[in-house]
């Protein structure tokens, strides 16, 4: 019943979501743009910007929600005008699927190594005591008698 | 099992931290490339100009800087939004038509600009001389341009010369700039 309760709540919440994503895509807001965009000027997300140059893309797009473009037809204007780097997240084709790539491959092998490295440490680890001598039989089993004296 | 988890941990933040560090090497090494090419200029060597070929802000197809070989070009780097850039427009269209006839040709290069704003700014000081505009921002890393407008001279041979303008010129400064790079084409 909870597990129930808990899918139902997911597939609210992600209506929900595709709902407004939707909805900012046929009715877009300055907003909706400008932290998806970069200032050509300074690399920075747009909303950061106040170079002269943000302040024109600004403008630009307000005109062009007034017109009644929509997000995709706006961002695809400014590839245009500004080619692929004015996308604060590279598109996912081409060679800029390196951009992507890249970064997470290279923390994976950092941490496979790491990872390889500590069950090498813990395989030295375990040797080093089954290397360890063997107990005298003999004085083991005189602490086991001195043991039990004091445990009567 | 958690010292391993722990250590997993440590390694992805080092790789992140290697990384970062990689990308700041590169561009470190990137920005010393484009400061060699003035210090090259500055200390009286003729480099060539790197080449680039964009769109026309007016009419159709691309202009390329080799198109102009043979010439001695003024090659001036401006955007619409630059307040500078409007002073010395009228500058720029003025030594274009004095000099034209000595075979010198004033090359605009537009960047960082919306095409309509480019378009405008060309109309309004009446601009007659060539202009592009370079949309991606692909020749500013190679030419060192950290802002406008800034301005470069190149000879008929295709080589930059004298000295980079970073600022507006005036007239003094532009025609010295040309009077070299006529003079420097021979040699």
């Amino acid at each position: 019943m909870r597990r129930l309760a808990s899918l139902l709540a997911l597939a609210v919440v992600g209506a929900a979501l595709a709902a407004s994503s939707a909805a900012a895509e046929t009715r877009p807001s300055l907003d909706d743009l400008e932290n998806e965009l970069m200032c050509p000027t300074c690399k920075t997300p747009l909303e950061l910007s106040d170079a002269p140059a943000a302040d024109r893309i600004r403008a630009f797009i307000r005109v062009r929600i007034a017109a009644g473009d929509t997000k995709g037809e706006i961002k695809r204007m400014l590839v245009e005008e500004f080619g692929e780097g004015v996308l604060a997240a590279p598109p996912k084709r081409g060679a800029n699927l390196l951009a992507w790539l890249l970064p997470l491959a290279a923390v994976g092998a950092g941490a496979a190594a790491l990872a390889a490295a500590a069950r090498r440490w813990k395989r030295a680890a375990q040797d080093g005591q089954d290397s360890e001598e063997p107990l005298d039989l003999d004085l083991e089993r005189r602490v086991d008698e001195e043991l039990a004296r004091y445990g009567e | 099992m958690r010292r391993s988890l722990r250590l997993v941990l440590q390694g992805v933040s080092v790789s992140v931290v290697a990384l970062l560090l990689v990308l700041l090497g590169w561009e470190v090494s990137s920005s010393q490339d484009r400061q060699a090419l003035a210090d090259q200029v500055a200390s009286g060597e003729r480099p060539q100009a790197p080449e680039f070929s964009l769109p026309s802000l007016v009419g159709e197809g691309e202009i390329a800087l080799r198109d102009f070989r043979g010439k001695a070009v003024v090659l001036n780097f401006w955007a619409s939004w630059c307040v500078p850039c409007k002073d010395e427009a009228p500058l720029l269209q003025r030594a274009w038509q004095r000099y034209q006839g000595r075979g010198v040709v004033v090359l605009g290069v537009d960047a960082q600009d919306l095409s309509g704003d480019a378009r405008r700014f060309i109309r309004r000081y009446g601009l007659t001389y060539p202009n592009v505009r370079d949309g991606a921002g692909s020749t500013l890393g190679r030419y060192g341009i950290t802002g406008f407008p800034e301005t470069w001279f190149v000879d008929r041979r295709g080589r930059l010369v004298g000295f980079r303008v970073e600022g507006p010129l005036d007239t003094q400064t532009l025609e010295r700039g040309i009077e070299l790079a006529l003079a420097s084409s021979g040699s």
